[in-house]
């Protein structure tokens, strides 16, 4: 076990970051279930998560934060490649905002 | 739709029970949390990714007094939204998602 942590601490910091693979060995280990069961609760956790923000509804996580969706609307940009103007369709996009306990945590 | 709200519709397809539910949801954004918090980005195929972002220290004004004061320098979480998620606020006819 001891063995398996080490190797898992590795690879994690020789990566980007953390991703999907490492949340599903932490609910794993933590909730003691087992690998498929864990890898099914965090896709749908996730899964559900997107369909409720393309519902329109907004998802409070205590201390975590809040998505939410915004309609933008339609509005000129410019190509910064090209200089060009172009027309910025209106469109919904998803805002989250970071709540209290996270950005204190993340400046300690 | 909170935690709570969220863990009870999906523990029924996952028959787990709720409590065990949403000790799961605090496990994975407290994960989010934690590896912020050491400087690492997150990323989640088809949700978005989560990363730092330094704000520069700014001079501001307290709105009440009018005085100056410097705003010091600061770390924020900030979220990006993946491809497929920017696809799906946007592609919903009706009220019925593809996926």
């Amino acid at each position: 076990m001891i063995k398996m942590d080490n190797l898992l601490n590795f690879t994690y910091e020789r990566r980007f970051g953390m991703t999907k693979l490492d949340m599903v060995n932490k609910v794993m280990e933590e909730m003691n279930l087992q690998k498929p069961k864990a890898e099914e609760a965090v896709e749908l956790i996730i899964k559900k998560i997107k369909e409720k923000l393309a519902n329109g509804e907004t998802i409070i996580l205590r201390r975590f934060g809040s998505f939410s969706v915004r309609n933008k609307r339609t509005r000129m940009g410019r190509n910064p490649k090209t200089g060009k103007e172009v027309e910025i369709t209106a469109r919904r996009v998803v805002r989250f905002k970071s709540g209290k306990y996270f950005k204190d945590a993340v400046n300690k | 739709m909170t935690k709570a709200e969220l863990a009870e519709e999906i523990s029924v397809k996952i028959n787990l029970s709720k409590k065990d539910t949403e000790q799961i949801i605090s496990i994975i954004f407290e994960s989010i949390i934690n590896a912020l918090s050491k400087g690492d980005k997150v990323e989640l195929r088809g949700f978005g990714s989560f990363r730092i972002r330094h704000r520069s220290s700014r001079d501001g004004r307290n709105p009440k007094t009018g005085l100056k004061v410097k705003v010091p320098s600061k770390k924020v979480p900030f979220f990006r939204a993946g491809k497929e998620l920017k696809e799906n606020v946007n592609n919903i006819s009706g009220n019925q998602l593809i996926k």
